[in-house]
């Protein structure tokens, strides 16, 4: 291993000279930054698996040591640790659904000529812009609201009893919440992606006679289907680590129904200052994430290596 | 001709309800922001009434925090942006214009911080940054928020230097320029868009950031949305003053927002699509 990187470093001296010193001035070029993300993002995580083997509560002090898979076997037999996981599921799954299916309907719209397009598309992407605490905070006080909401009064209006949304329905609420936030985010990105489709294409593929259904499904699908992936795995990531939404709205309740897997780390550090059993909750919460990422990095690679060869 | 004008203009109508629709919540801030207490607090909501900026002002007076909270977010926003401009130039500079075996593998790292999910560091962040006290600091939240956006920036900038003929900085190394005299002499006036928009994209991250300063911070440093969130037990009470502080904490935002959309979708996806 040694020996072919002092050959390859060799050839590639003798190829350019002054290369050695080119690579040492780029390795203290890159180094800060390097330095910086092990310091703030890994050396972290690898203390959290530390701290996932020990037992350890900030209330508790004395009883402190090396606990094994101790923390983990609690987890498992927590009903409320499976409750933030099915949560967290539901939400990933959910919001997936829902604004990857309106995101996709919406670019579709947007696409199209019509006027004012410039104006209607910024208005329909705003929500993206929102701050999540506000988001959070305008559909639960000013919207959802049982007595005081927009909805409530509409409900009203037409004679019906007004929902108490984030007791009747709390999970509905926090999807609908999350996907006004994040539908915007896929109709961008998508609309972004049909608006690089190739426009030859479909100028052959509509003098062939294609139907509007078939260039759908033979250009527009295989076209975005890349971009679908990109805004799927993106999407997971961001919904499995959901957590203003949900700390502003119903705050994980009525007891666990809105707990995700963030949240419910959340509450295990700050409310039962449990370091050892959190820790444990956040690898498993890595663990998911990465399910997604592996896939999402190793296209982001994919595609760093077709853009060299180009 | 005619069925085909007539169903553009019937697309042209539906989107822009769509559009509406989307943009009603906004809106209805918005307005609310304008009203009294009174008649934002109503069993049935007002929908003409005489705007006032009452609660702009009682949301700005002094004593109600809210320049401390807009001052933590400006601070913490922009230095973490130029902190994480000042690492991720030189990086993405090295990484574009002299590669070598290692570098994708770099680059795929660094981009894949990213992806760990916040909750993942938070025990150990939390527990060093109240050893060294660093918790409810302005500098340990500006840190995190630089860590946070640190692999887009280095992506966005390392793409943007990439669109940069390699002839050129070639051409300025065989002139006898070093590394760093390329890199400020050359390279970076070409790349001062591609930074700014960077720059920009980072700063609406960092400003609308609520996980890192909700669990982070208490008062000292504490951000709009800290501030903004703890209206969510406001029964009813203050929603004309929540309002007018959240629309002052947007407004900026959606704005710079609808200017650097492209750059939105180009970092975020990390180039996948442009």
């Amino acid at each position: 291993m040694k020996a072919t990187t002092a050959t390859a470093s060799a050839t590639t001296a003798a190829e350019a000279p002054g290369a050695r010193s080119f690579a040492r001035t780029t390795r203290l070029l890159m180094a800060p930054a390097v330095i910086f993300l092990l310091i703030w993002m890994l050396i972290p995580l690898l203390m959290t698996i530390y701290y996932s083997f020990q037992q350890y509560n900030l209330m508790m002090p004395m009883y402190d040591g090396f606990a094994g898979f101790g923390n983990y076997a609690i987890l498992l037999s927590d009903p409320v640790f499976w409750d933030s996981l099915g949560n967290t599921l539901i939400i990933v799954v959910a919001s997936l659904a829902i604004t990857v299916s309106l995101g996709m309907l919406l670019a579709l719209l947007f696409n199209r000529t019509f006027m004012g397009r410039g104006i209607a598309r910024t208005l329909a992407v705003a929500p993206f812009f929102v701050m999540p605490v506000v988001t959070g905070l305008i559909w639960k006080n000013m919207l959802l609201h049982p007595v005081f909401g927009l909805f409530a009064w509409i409900a009203r209006q037409f004679g019906l009893e007004p929902i108490v949304w984030l007791d009747q329905y709390p999970m509905v609420s926090v999807i609908i919440t999350i996907t006004w936030e994040w539908t915007p985010f896929a109709l961008l990105v998508l609309l972004t992606g049909l608006q690089s489709l190739p426009e030859d294409q479909l100028e052959a593929a509509r003098l062939d006679g294609a139907s509007a259904l078939q260039e759908f499904r033979h250009i527009v699908i295989p076209h975005l289907g890349q971009v679908l992936y990109v805004v799927v795995m993106l999407e997971s990531i961001f919904f499995l680590t959901s957590f203003a939404e949900i700390y502003t709205t119903t705050s994980g309740g009525p007891g666990t129904a809105t707990t995700n897997l963030p949240y419910y780390i959340f509450q295990t550090v700050f409310q039962q200052s449990d370091i050892g059993i959190a820790s444990a909750a956040a690898i498993g919460a890595v663990i998911l994430a990465n399910i997604f990422a592996i896939m999402l990095i190793r296209f982001i690679a994919g595609n760093l290596n077709a853009g060299a060869a180009r | 001709m005619t069925s085909s004008r007539f169903s553009n203009f019937a697309f042209g109508v539906l989107a822009w309800g769509v559009a509406l629709l989307i943009f009603f919540p906004i809106l209805w801030l918005l307005l609310t922001a304008f009203k009294t207490e009174q008649q934002a607090f109503s069993v049935d909501p007002t929908f003409w009434f005489t705007p006032t900026l009452e609660s702009f002002r009682t949301a700005l007076a002094q004593g109600n925090g809210y320049w401390h909270y807009a001052w933590n977010s400006a601070l913490t926003a922009v230095a973490s942006t130029l902190v994480g401009l000042a690492l991720a130039v030189p990086a993405a500079y090295a990484m574009a214009f002299y590669p070598n075996k290692r570098t994708d593998f770099l680059l795929v790292w660094m981009v894949s911080t990213k992806f760990i999910p916040a909750v993942g560091v938070l025990i150990p962040m939390f527990l060093v940054y109240k050893t060294v006290g660093l918790l409810d600091h302005p500098l340990g939240l500006t840190l995190l928020f630089t860590a946070m956006n640190l692999p887009i920036i280095i992506w966005m900038v390392y793409s943007y230097f990439r669109d940069i003929p390699k002839d050129i900085v070639e051409a300025a190394d065989i002139d006898g320029a070093s590394i760093l005299q390329t890199l400020f002499k050359v390279v970076l006036p070409l790349a001062l868009p591609g930074l700014a928009s960077t720059g920009l994209l980072a700063l609406i991250l960092a400003w609308n950031e609520s996980f890192w300063s909700i669990t982070m911070s208490d008062h000292r440093a504490a951000t709009l949305a800290v501030y903004i969130a703890s209206f969510k037990s406001a029964e009813g009470l203050f929603w004309a003053k929540m309002s007018a502080a959240s629309v002052l904490a947007i407004a900026p935002i959606i704005v710079l927002g609808w200017f650097t959309q492209r750059q939105m979708v180009r970092g975020l996806t990390f180039g996948a699509v442009k």
